[in-house]
């Protein structure tokens, strides 16, 4: 193991013409993207395309008395107005769900969120298909709407669900994991136990792009093209076939560039359908897109979790045991995009990175009148809010106990010789090697300094606070044996060609949405195969020319997709060697490769190159026996387990005792993602989620008044960080590989906005000691840190 | 009504609704998508063009009072085959990830560099406070602007040379 700190990436040489393999390399997809020439959905413009806008409820629960869409369909350049009853027609008035529940595409009964999808307009521009929204005219009888989810379970709470049969409440599911009666036991015997509300409010990924899509319907052929805002478009062309009953080889589904997802473009949304629809009706390419109000209210949001937390200990703060009871709120359609067997997501890896002898989790979660969701902003499945529990009621006992939270968490680590350690709640932890990487971030931040100046400035009245979070994040879904989402394994496919001039091009499952995939699967097979990377052509997002896959969330790209990359490209080697071995004629065995090359055992001069192999693959005279012809192969990768990042944030703040105003000072993120592939994406993926940690910490929550209207539904009232609400991100490294991934390497993408909200909460509530406060919710604005500071902390909801 | 304007020196002559948007007019009627839309309340500046030479958020300037102006768009920064400095230093320094918001960024930070040559972090964190970023972090968006600074110093002290 190593364990360095990265330098200030301000100056490097491109390595672009230094291959082979992995480093800091400048990244493909940048020529077109700073050019103004990448290409999003809304940059598609087919010969003759329409454009769609929805008309949405502005009511939270409503039934529909009546619609008249005459006036609409008057108006000028208008194609065609639909409605829920049009649907039900066509028996496309409900699909399903990510979590096999359903979805209304347009309400017809009633309507169970604001924003829902209520009738859509499709004319010649935007602008037109705006004005006609106006003209539909919607009688609504409105009903009570369920906002409180605590009170979603009461007797007389109205039924959001009247679609199901029978259904005679809110209740979505209940779901346990771990063993109740052994933590009970625990619990019963230690010497502390700290209990402790949590609440991690609804926010939402809101991606610079919102989502749209274009729908082109050949009637002739039966066939479809949709380009749209998806991170999962194989997924999402069999979902399409099942939905609307369109055949499979008939649908493509084109994801072009993604302007950020974070979640958010992982389920299907109403908008994506009815722009098929459109289409259908229509008989002409049909574009929608979303404005930011309908993504911030109609789309995926995460989290919405009510959690109370328990931690037991031994008074000389040894962790025992932790347990927790969960409310979630689910909204109005179970929404959630989770493995099927994981209605909760990862949640169950709340016992974080600690020994404990016990653990239990209970949940139960609930209908509302919001929009559908819950799992998306980066969270890795629930892990977010996991990490926060943990990470937050582990400082609440540091708290009681009067230690030190850096020497509470160091005490109870797992140990390098436990791993693959098993957790009380059912994962396996592949590897991990946790104090190198807390005393790393501990000796960047000057953590006994930080200490010392805290206390000098607590003597004078200033408020200041060192906050610690540790988290270890399970990323890379599968194994398909027991993650599937509708009953799709979560694997991927992955298929390498390399052309008779050695250049090559992969293709692949997955999506990036800035993750910067063209870059670092070039890297991969650069790395296993000895080609530049800047010879690898990468390819992805067409449904119609890349393999199968489950697509890019929950951190799975380098985890499953890297791993296929990496093992399709030693397929390639391996039938390279044996085409060397005539070409030298020597025995297969009496080959070395050389990063590029195959050479003679004890004769580097008798070799030759991957290129040079390519084009004899596909050259004239006779290959070895049993050897075809051509220089390519594919697989599909099963992941054998997941993948275990760790990482040791510290965030130090300042706080305005005047105005309660919290000022991220200094935050030092040391992460440990196994083999790192390229840094400087690496380093990327870490300030974005980081400066998410900020906007969920101190600004950003979607509420709701009590008649149900959003109150998030801007970015004036949705707050997201400037670059004025956040630090110069400080970052070190240590590299822990993962034993079963090919390459050795862990998921990245969401470790910053698993890890940081835990440790800017844990700073300002450390800042905030001198009050006696040993919790406050988030998001910690300046009015709820204020009453946290008058002994008045609240929860958000 | 009719509308006449010179988006990156070339002048245009379109017959537009009085209402379309300047963002819309570069994007639907010119064909421009460089420039993108992000939300309809001047918060997220992906829309960010120059108006003669100053910054403007395209989607609350109608196309009709550029009538007659000078836009400047992100496909009018680079110099045929080669980027302008700010481009590079985007590139160097990884300032962007999924690029939606980079038109807008590389805007407001070419026009801070023709303002402010050598920019603090300070002034750079200032001069991009009216967008949103959700992907870098700012951090390698701040990088690139001080490479860009950097760089354009030092090839102005060879040309001087």
């Amino acid at each position: 193991m190593t364990t360095t700190q990265d330098t200030k990436l301000t100056e490097f040489e491109d390595n672009d013409q230094n291959p082979v393999g992995f480093g800091r390399m400048l990244r493909k997809e940048d020529a077109r993207l700073l050019r103004g020439r990448g290409r999003f959905v809304d940059d598609v413009q087919l010969p003759g395309m329409l454009h769609l806008a929805i008309l949405r409820s502005p009511f939270a629960h409503a039934s529909i008395v009546s619609i008249d869409t005459s006036a609409a369909e008057a108006s000028p350049g208008v194609k065609a107005v639909v409605t829920g009853e049009t649907l039900k027609g066509l028996g496309l008035a409900w699909m399903p769900t990510l979590s096999n529940d359903v979805q209304a595409v347009l309400a017809t009964d009633k309507v169970r969120f604001q924003g829902q999808e209520v009738a859509f307009v499709v004319a010649e521009d935007r602008y037109k298909a705006r004005d006609a929204l106006e003209l539909i005219d919607v009688e609504y009888d409105v009903l009570e709407p369920v906002v409180d989810v605590r009170k979603a379970l009461a007797p007389d709470a109205p039924i959001i669900r009247t679609d199901l049969d029978g259904k005679a409440d809110n209740h979505v599911f209940d779901w346990e994991t771990g063993d109740e009666e052994e933590t009970n036991r625990v619990f019963a015997a230690a010497d502390v136990v700290v209990k402790e509300d949590i609440v991690y409010p609804r926010v939402h990924p809101a991606p610079m792009e919102t989502c749209g899509s274009v729908a082109d319907f050949d009637p002739v052929e039966g066939r479809l093209r949709l380009w749209s805002t998806t991170q999962a478009p194989h997924a999402h062309r069999t979902l399409y076939a099942i939905v609307a009953g369109l055949p499979e080889h008939k649908i493509q589904v084109i994801a072009p560039d993604i302007g950020g997802g974070f979640g958010n473009k992982v389920p299907i949304y109403p908008g994506y359908v009815l722009s098929i629809v459109g289409s259908i009706v229509t008989g002409k390419p049909v574009k929608w897109m979303e404005d930011r109000s309908e993504n911030l209210i109609s789309t995926g949001f995460a989290r919405d979790y009510i959690m109370r937390a328990e931690i037991a200990a031994t008074s000389e703060g040894r962790i025992l045991a932790i347990r927790t009871n969960v409310l979630a709120d689910h909204g109005a359609f179970n929404g959630t995009a989770a493995p099927v067997k994981y209605p909760a997501g990862f949640f169950g890896v709340f016992t974080g990175s600690y020994d404990l002898q016990a653990a239990h989790c209970k949940m139960t979660a609930v209908y509302t009148n919001k929009a559908p969701g819950g799992v998306a902003y980066a969270c890795s499945f629930r892990i977010t809010e996991a990490v926060y529990l943990v990470e937050r009621i582990v400082d609440t006992l540091a708290y009681e106990l009067r230690m030190d939270p850096a020497e509470l968490r160091l005490k109870n680590f797992i140990q390098p010789d436990q791993f693959p350690y098993t957790t009380k709640t059912g994962w396996v932890y592949d590897s991990g090697n946790y104090e190198p990487t807390m005393r790393l971030a501990m000796e960047m931040a000057g953590y006994d300094e930080l200490r010392k100046e805290q206390a000098e400035k607590r003597a004078r009245g200033e408020l200041m606070g060192i906050g610690i979070a540790f988290f270890t994040e399970a990323v890379g879904a599968g194994p398909r044996k027991n993650m599937d989402i509708l009953g799709l394994g979560m694997a991927d496919g992955c298929e390498l060609r390399v052309h008779p001039t050695g250049k090559a091009v992969v293709r692949l499952s997955v999506k990036t949405q800035g993750q910067g995939h063209e870059t670092t699967f070039a890297q991969i097979v650069a790395e296993e195969l000895g080609i530049p990377p800047a010879d690898i052509d990468v390819l992805h997002g067409d449904t119609d020319n890349t393999p199968f896959g489950l697509g890019t969330y929950g951190s799975r790209s380098t985890p499953v997709s890297g791993a296929a990359a990496a093992l399709v490209a030693r397929k390639v080697r391996d039938k390279a060697k044996l085409i060397a071995s005539a070409m030298l004629e020597v025995s297969v065995a009496d080959l070395d490769w050389v990063k590029g090359a195959f050479q003679v055992k004890g004769d580097p001069g008798k070799s030759v190159t991957i290129q040079e192999i390519a084009f004899r693959a596909h050259g004239a005279g006779d290959l070895p026996d049993g050897v075809e012809g051509g220089l390519e192969a594919q697989i599909c990768y099963n992941p054998s387990n997941l993948t275990y990042p760790h990482g040791a944030y510290i965030c130090v703040v300042d706080i305005d005792p005047g105005t309660a105003e919290v000022k991220v000072r200094r935050f030092i993120a040391v992460d440990d993602c196994g083999t790192r592939i390229n840094p400087m994406i690496i380093e990327g993926q870490v300030h974005g989620g980081l400066t998410d940690g900020v906007g969920m910490a101190l600004m950003e929550m979607i509420s709701f008044d009590e008649d149900g209207n959003c109150l998030g539904a801007s970015l004036m009232d949705y707050l997201i960080p400037t670059a004025l609400e956040v630090p110069d991100w400080e970052t070190g490294y240590t590299v822990t590989p993962s034993p079963h991934h090919p390459i050795g390497a862990k998921g990245i993408g969401e470790s910053a906005t698993v890890g940081s909200p835990p440790a800017i909460v844990n700073a300002v509530v450390d800042a905030l000691k001198p009050f006696g406060v040993r919790h406050a919710d988030m998001p910690l604005t300046p009015s709820r840190v204020w009453d946290a500071m008058r002994g008045q902390a609240t929860p958000p909801i | 009504m009719q509308v006449t304007m010179t988006v990156n020196g070339t002048e245009y002559t379109r017959e537009i609704e009085g209402r379309m948007l300047l963002v819309h007019f570069l994007r639907d009627v010119l064909g421009l998508t460089g420039t993108h839309w992000g939300c309809d309340t001047s918060n997220c500046g992906v829309c960010v063009v120059w108006l003669d030479g100053e910054p403007v958020k395209s989607c609350t300037v109608l196309a009709a009072m550029a009538g007659g102006h000078e836009v400047r768009t992100v496909e009018g920064l680079a110099n045929g085959a080669e980027l302008d400095p700010i481009q590079e230093g985007f590139r160097q320094c990884h300032g962007l990830q999924c690029g939606f918001c980079t038109p807008g960024m590389l805007m407001t930070c070419r026009a801070l560099l023709d303002k402010n040559p050598d920019p603090t972090e300070g002034e750079i964190r200032e001069a991009i406070s009216g967008q949103i970023c959700r992907c870098t972090g700012y951090s390698s968006i701040i990088r690139s602007v001080r490479w860009a600074a950097v760089h354009e110093a030092s090839k102005e002290e060879a040309t001087a040379q």
